[in-house]
């Protein structure tokens, strides 16, 4: 059920980035992400050699280790029309520290006209959400989902990506749903990657309150554009038997009337 | 004494001080009413974010020009009668002022006023550089008694406390423990406890101070290049009375506090309130330029303190911590702060500020935990008035923690710097990290229990990651990768048939552009 | 020991910054010039508004504001005074003498000492700017306003502010500064204050705690 009215620019060929996390962990978001797009008419591609941004790395310390996967992702993903990827914070890491780190490696040696390249894939590059809004202009993608839902904003999503109101927008248009805002949505969870295990007491410090939040909006689901938040806040919405579930923005967007509920 | 050298890593004091609950409902509610303030009068200022790159930028253009200012600097306060100091660390620091405040205070013993002398006493507004330099212990090493005259310091000196916070540094303290505080050690065992009464109580107890002793101790918000002027911004008017009434005013003032003209603080001093109190304007401020005759001290000294600032110059990336105007907005608006207080940080310099300024001040000898003390949502670049990113400085200073970790053979030995490079290797090759997916299925499903639910989780992990699962559950891995799916769906094509294309793919599919080849770099 | 220490330091920030070069007098200038300042610099209130706007500000801050026009402006501070008891109240040298009224309680600031200044219960002064936004008076150490600390002791200050000298936002007041960079300068905004218990504002701590600004409009 392609929706032509509501297409930019044509049928484009999406390169998708699942990341690491998310095809080993949640492999249910890059389907939802695959569903959507094509329900829009275009086509989807997966390069086979794409493994991992290099956040982790990157953000704990380990710049070194990261380098060699910046060539990677610059190899995988050059001739795409659009990268798709479901991850706020490994957006970030390609848009705010690829540069440098391309910079670094040309330096190095080996890797002439990575700078080149990485700048020249950046505007091509985008989150999930982002692309349905930005990219491609669009609120409505056709979804159904008869929930009460709450919306987790990220902070890579929120602050560094700028994603504002339009995963929110995506939402509001979502047949059935019943969308609470979640208060005290500006602030952190407390997941931060390695934070949450090298700082695990003040990061279940923070976790406490934000669940504390979710709590309060009295939502069966919490959604946002990244698993790696949700895996946090899920953990705790489990250990507590909260009956509250996670989920990925890209999977209510993916349901339609007539799915399982 | 908060030593970042000898403090304990900041998540084991953290672990602590999440415990304290009375101390985290009182930095929730202060932070949460700064913010709220300083939301308000930032959002009435439609031209906050060119503010804010102004600050920037003229704040850059001061630190990179350091040396030529600070000359200047010097050269217009010691024409205007002001004499000027340098001190290479700490101890030179206090060496130079314990040295004069002796004099001064001998000085003005030697000559009872009006009042009665003064021997060995000196005043001090809030300074965050005295502290840094533990100069209150120097000073009464030799002889001589300081008297905090900020409320909130008073606070901190009269209960033997330690600041927590760069503006509002008692901001851990409710009013019933203030009034504990002051009861005690002013004697006043009728003192009430609203905050008027708390106020007056310190009024009284500094008046005469304020009155008597003839030498005063104070920080610098700028010291202007252009005038050789020094500026100080407060609220109290304990400022005031310190800059003007003592016979000898002694500053002690960082290096990187210096800006190019007085025409630039027309921009920080609108930035600076906004983000530290939530004013428009806080009630004072003082500009003076060296001696003045007929008008404050007639003797004056300015201290220029390099003590590690001239490391964080060095490291270009990193050069933008000296940017800081001292606000405490960071910290306000920092979720890790809001939990643990100021005192986790080891330092004077608590929050996202502190996380990122202490390393590099001590060298990135010690207090090498701060840079981790960051879930890195980047709060604290939002609020910044003069748009230091501190997360880039946190990642930039993280790599060089792991850096300086790898030049030992236990460094390199430790669990995650093997863990982390072990990932890396699996990144490197699609083969590998296949591997490791089948792997990583096969270890979690002997750990995974049914949840009741159909569904396998979790609830306890080994080793390093155990701190996950000390208060959340982890979902047990999927039978299935997305990639393994992937391959096993009937794949469709731009031109929309369906086709399907088995087995490993090397390279992207669906495309008519060349596609890449695959990488495996070891 | 400390000339030592000044080289060392100025020697630490050249190797930091060899990175970049190092700028003469005319490369200095012309970078500091080229900074941006896309920020408010000109009003866009008229002068009615201006004045309303300050006025409104210094309510917030809990200050009394009266408008009087020129002539009226000694029988205004006599009046104030009255209201207060005739106390003690320091009036710096060079107070305009049309502005002075005949009152037995204000003396003329004479190299009191600080405990003979606190003997005064209030002081009269003039303003070289005012700033309408931030609800600010700017005073220096000239003919009328005199010495800081004369505006300091005493626990009530009531200020003279001329229509002229009031701007409307912080540039335009340190456009009108100048010309004297160097003076001392205090910028009062509202009492004295505190917010250090549980972030409760309370007025008044070691500062006037009474602020009553006369404003001379016509």
């Amino acid at each position: 059920m392609p929706r032509h009215a509501l297409r930019l620019g044509g049928i484009l060929q999406v390169a998708l980035f699942i990341t690491c996390y998310n095809d080993t962990l949640f492999p249910e978001c890059g389907k939802s992400v695959v569903r959507v797009l094509e329900r829009l008419g275009h086509t989807v591609e997966f390069p086979a050699g794409q493994t991992c941004c290099g956040q982790m790395h990157a953000n704990t310390g380990y710049r070194d280790e990261a380098l060699p996967l910046v060539a990677r992702f610059v190899e995988q993903f050059a001739h795409a029309e659009a990268v798709v990827i479901p991850s706020s914070s490994c957006v970030t890491t390609i848009r705010e520290q690829y540069p440098s780190m391309a910079t670094e490696l040309e330096e190095r040696g080996g890797h002439a006209g990575l700078s080149r390249a990485v700048h020249d894939l950046l505007p091509r590059v985008f989150e999930f959400s982002e692309f349905l809004t930005k990219r491609l202009g669009l609120a409505d993608v056709g979804a159904y989902y008869p929930h009460r839902v709450t919306y987790h904003a990220s902070c890579h999503g929120l602050r560094a990506l700028g994603l504002g109101d339009g995963p929110v927008d995506l939402l509001r248009a979502v047949g059935g749903i019943e969308l609470v805002t979640l208060p005290n949505v500006e602030r952190c969870c407390g997941f931060g990657g390695t934070f949450a295990v090298k700082n695990a007491a003040v990061s279940g410090a923070m976790l406490a309150e934000k669940v504390r939040d979710v709590q309060n909006t009295g939502a069966e689901i919490c959604c946002a554009c990244d698993n790696s938040c949700l895996m946090h806040i899920g953990g705790a919405l489990h250990r507590q038997s909260t009956g509250i579930r996670t989920v990925h923005l890209a999977e209510i967007l993916a349901a339609e009337e007539g799915d399982p509920v | 004494m908060l030593d970042p050298r000898t403090a304990r890593p900041f998540p084991i004091v953290a672990a602590e001080a999440v415990r304290d609950t009375q101390m985290r409902g009182n930095v929730r509610h202060a932070t949460e009413v700064i913010q709220n303030k300083r939301a308000r009068v930032v959002a009435e200022r439609g031209d906050w974010q060119a503010l804010r790159e102004a600050g920037k930028r003229l704040r850059e253009h001061a630190i990179r020009n350091m040396d030529a200012y600070l000359l200047e600097f010097e050269r217009n306060c010691t024409r205007a009668g002001g004499t000027v100091h340098w001190a290479r660390d700490a101890a030179e620091a206090q060496a130079i002022v314990v040295k004069l405040a002796s004099e001064a205070v001998g000085a003005s013993a030697g000559t009872p006023t009006a009042g009665r002398p003064a021997p060995g006493e000196v005043i001090k507004i809030k300074s965050m550089t005295t502290e840094e330099i533990h100069l209150n212990g120097a000073l009464e090493a030799a002889g001589i008694r300081p008297y905090e005259t900020d409320l909130a310091e008073l606070i901190i000196q009269l209960g033997q406390d330690q600041p927590s916070h760069i503006v509002v540094p008692a901001l851990h303290k409710n009013r019933q423990q203030i009034r504990e505080i002051f009861r005690r050690e002013m004697q006043l065992p009728e003192l009430g406890e609203t905050p008027q009464e708390l106020a007056e109580a310190a009024r009284q107890f500094l008046r005469e101070k304020f009155l008597r002793v003839e030498t005063a101790i104070s920080g610098a918000n700028f010291l202007i290049a252009e005038t050789g002027g020094v500026c100080v911004v407060e609220s109290e008017g304990n400022g005031r009375m310190c800059l003007t009434l003592p016979k000898t005013l002694i500053t002690i003032a960082g290096i990187d506090k210096v800006v190019a003209r007085f025409r630039d603080l027309e921009v920080l001093v609108q930035t600076l309130p906004r983000s530290a109190t939530g004013e428009r304007m806080n009630p004072y401020n003082s500009i003076w330029t060296g001696v003045r005759p007929g008008d404050g001290p007639q003797n004056f000294h300015v201290v220029l303190l390099d003590n590690g600032r001239t490391d964080v110059l060095a490291d270009e990336p990193a050069r933008q911590t000296l940017h800081c105007i001292r606000c405490g907005a960071c910290q306000n608006a920092c979720p890790v702060y809001r939990e643990t207080g100021g005192h986790a940080y080891g330092s004077v310099y608590a929050g996202p500020i502190g996380a990122i300024l202490t390393p590099q001040l001590l060298g990135m000898q010690h207090a090498q935990s701060l840079p981790y003390a960051s879930s890195l949502c980047g709060a604290c670049y939002e609020v910044c008035p003069v748009k230091i990113n501190i997360p880039e400085v946190l990642i930039h200073l993280r790599s060089r923690v792991v850096k300086e970790q790898a030049a030992s053979i236990s460094g390199r030995l430790h669990p995650e710097a093997l863990a982390m490079r072990a990932a890396a290797s699996v990144f490197r090759s699609e083969r590998r990290f296949r591997a490791a997916q089948r792997a990583g299925r096969m270890a979690m499903k002997t750990m995974a229990r049914d949840d009741g639910a159909g569904q396998p989780w979790i609830r306890s992990l080994p080793g390093y990651l155990g701190g996950w699962t000390s208060v959340r559950d982890l979902k047990a891995m999927p039978k299935q990768t997305f990639r393994e799916w992937w391959e096993q769906r009937p794949h469709r094509t731009a031109d929309g048939q369906d086709r399907n294309k088995p087995g490993v793919p090397d390279h992207p599919t669906g495309t008519t552009k060349q596609p890449p080849a695959s990488v495996e770099s070891a | 020991m400390n000339a030592d220490a000044r080289s060392v330091v100025l020697g630490r920030i050249r190797a930091a910054l060899n990175d970049h070069p190092q700028a003469d007098a005319a490369q200095l200038n012309a970078e500091w010039l080229a900074l941006p300042r896309d920020y408010n610099q000109q009003g866009h209130l008229t002068e009615a508004e201006r004045l309303d706007l300050l006025e409104d500000r210094l309510h917030d801050y809990g200050a009394e504001v009266t408008r009087v026009a020129g002539h009226e402006v000694a029988a205004a501070i006599a009046a104030v005074l009255a209201m207060r008891g005739n106390r003690p109240t320091l009036m710096p040298q060079g107070f305009p003498a049309e502005w002075t009224p005949e009152n037995a309680a204000l003396t003329m600031d004479d190299t009191f000492s600080t405990r003979e200044l606190d003997r005064f219960q209030g002081v009269v002064t003039g303003a070289t700017a005012a700033i309408a936004e931030t609800g600010s008076l700017v005073l220096q150490d000239v003919a009328g306003q005199g010495r800081r600390a004369g505006t300091l002791i005493p626990d009530f200050h009531l200020c003279v502010v001329r229509a002229e000298d009031v701007v409307e936002n912080v540039p335009q007041a340190f456009a009108r500064l100048a010309a004297t960079p160097t003076l001392p300068t205090t910028f009062v905004s509202g009492p004295s204050a505190t917010a250090d218990i549980e972030m409760t504002r309370i007025k008044g701590v070691h500062g006037p705690r009474f602020l009553h600004v006369l404003l001379v409009d016509g």
